[in-house]
């Protein structure tokens, strides 16, 4: 008991005293899941557009595969990200194993089914409620997107933070493809496994801490920001 | 409404539109001029808002033909009004823009039409109200803002009234006059027929997909030809009560 106590003191004080491989720790996570969560909203978002908004060959298989590819196992995705990006992998070449840039391209993987999922179900909404009105007005599908999503911004914001807590509470897949190297490719969850199978309870617990302050604070905005919206927007 | 061509008259020939196998619209052959006021009246499910989306162009007819002075693309010119005013998550004022936007004009030129639509429909002080916070009778004066800032020379209303109180009514019904006055085609549908009376030069009488009579709306209301019609202006509930007598009446008018 007198350790976990012990733990929590000095965790806090590895918090307010703004310990530099904390530090150092926490801005490469959140540098690694913004980056992984902006791309895969700029590829989710009109990805998600398209399917909801364009009839094609195929179109029902595309939406049961996205829906599957949302609980997409992270182990699986760091495997292929592993095989693809190894020395006899198809893209070796590069040297990207073990970077913050191959943790990237999981998170990516991982994160875009969710956003392009969401967002199919968000525009595909809105399209059948507005679709008369600006068929009526002149614009088909096509032109309508920018309406839509601008329509669905804050229904999508949501969406994004989705994409955002999977890609920040992840381990698996960032531990397989980035290997949890001191100073190059450790984030907060890798350190955290890390540190509580060393024993050193202090290190694990301030970044436990962190993360769940981080993630609380991001969704408690999206919150207060959507509910504002809809007493401004009705 | 001024120089322009116009893209009247409207032929609709032979037009016929199916649904989940029933035919909803039958063989309709109809011609609509500029100027009187055309009311269309029937009971719910005559085929009235199908009929209106078939010359608004946004349903396909199965057969027959849907033509617009001999055949020209009047999409620019034409705009209609639903029962369910649609509002983007956007101000008023940025609700007409947009539609002025769809059709092409630049920025600099929407902006005084947007100023004078919401002028003429008295919303000039909810410009910048976002516009789904609007009241129902706001929302369908803004819908009629959005239209006349497009100046069309057709407007199809779908019972703009139809779920809208008294005062709500007269204003709509106030700005669909100043339409009227301004040039506009109107033909409209609605279950008010205190409404039709007000606002109609003829009437459209639609049962079960087919025009069964077709009247100015003096002669409509005082002395309709067609059993139906007399039926129907009395108020009975002619869709169950004369069913037997409606069959007789499709094979009569087949029969021709």
């Amino acid at each position: 008991m007198t350790d976990i106590g012990n733990a929590f003191i000095q965790a806090f004080e590895l918090v307010v005293g703004l310990d530099p491989d904390l530090a150092e720790i926490v801005l490469l996570s959140l540098k690694v899941s913004l980056l992984a969560v902006f791309l895969a909203t700029a590829i989710g978002l009109p990805l998600g557009a398209a399917v909801a908004l364009f009839r094609f060959p195929g179109r029902g298989g595309v939406i049961v595969l996205l829906n599957a590819l949302m609980g997409l196992p992270p182990v699986v995705v760091g495997l292929v990200v592993y095989l693809t990006l190894s020395r006899a992998g198809p893209l070796g070449v590069f040297g990207l194993l073990f970077t913050p840039t191959a943790m990237i391209i999981a998170q990516v993987l991982l994160v875009t089914p969710i956003i392009a999922a969401l967002t199919r179900q968000v525009i595909e909404d809105l399209w059948s409620e507005y679709e008369e009105q600006l068929r009526s007005l002149g614009a088909g599908p096509a032109r309508a997107v920018p309406a839509l999503l601008w329509d669905g911004r804050y229904t999508l914001l949501t969406t994004v933070l989705a994409g955002f807590g999977r890609a920040s509470a992840e381990v698996g897949a960032v531990m397989m493809v980035g290997g949890n190297i001191d100073h190059v490719t450790r984030v907060m969850t890798t350190a955290i496994a890390l540190e509580v199978s060393k024993g050193d309870l202090a290190l694990a617990l301030g970044l436990g801490v962190i993360l769940i302050v981080l993630s609380g604070t991001v969704n408690a905005a999206a919150f207060m920001l959507k509910e504002a919206a809809i007493r401004k927007h009705g | 409404m001024d120089a322009r061509t116009s893209i009247l008259p409207l032929e609709l020939s032979g037009v016929s539109f199916t649904a989940g196998g029933q035919r909803l619209i039958k063989d309709i052959s109809a011609t609509f001029e500029a100027g009187p006021r055309t009311i269309i009246v029937g009971p719910n499910g005559a085929g009235k808002s199908l009929f209106l989306r078939l010359c608004h162009g946004l349903i396909k007819p199965d057969a027959g033909q849907v033509l617009w002075n001999g055949g020209g693309d009047a999409t620019p010119h034409q705009a209609m009004v639903f029962q369910r005013p649609v509002m983007l998550r956007r101000s008023a004022a940025a609700n007409v823009d947009y539609a002025l936007h769809l059709k092409g004009l630049p920025r600099n030129e929407r902006r005084e039409l947007v100023a004078e639509a919401l002028a003429r429909t008295g919303l000039s002080r909810f410009a910048r109200s976002p516009a789904r916070v609007l009241s129902f009778g706001e929302q369908q004066r803004l819908a009629l803002a959005r239209t006349w800032a497009l100046n069309p020379q057709v407007l199809f209303l779908d019972e703009p009234t139809a779920s809208l109180d008294p005062a709500a009514t007269h204003s709509v019904e106030e700005i669909i006059s100043a339409f009227h006055d301004a040039g506009t085609k109107i033909v409209m549908t609605t279950h008010d027929l205190g409404q039709a009376r007000r606002l109609g030069d003829e009437v459209l009488f639609i049962y079960r997909g087919r025009i069964l009579e077709r009247a100015p709306v003096d002669r409509f209301f005082t002395a309709p030809e067609n059993d139906l019609a007399q039926a129907f202006i009395k108020g009975e509930l002619l869709w169950w009560r004369r069913g037997e007598g409606a069959e007789e009446n499709e094979d009569r008018e087949e029969g021709e």
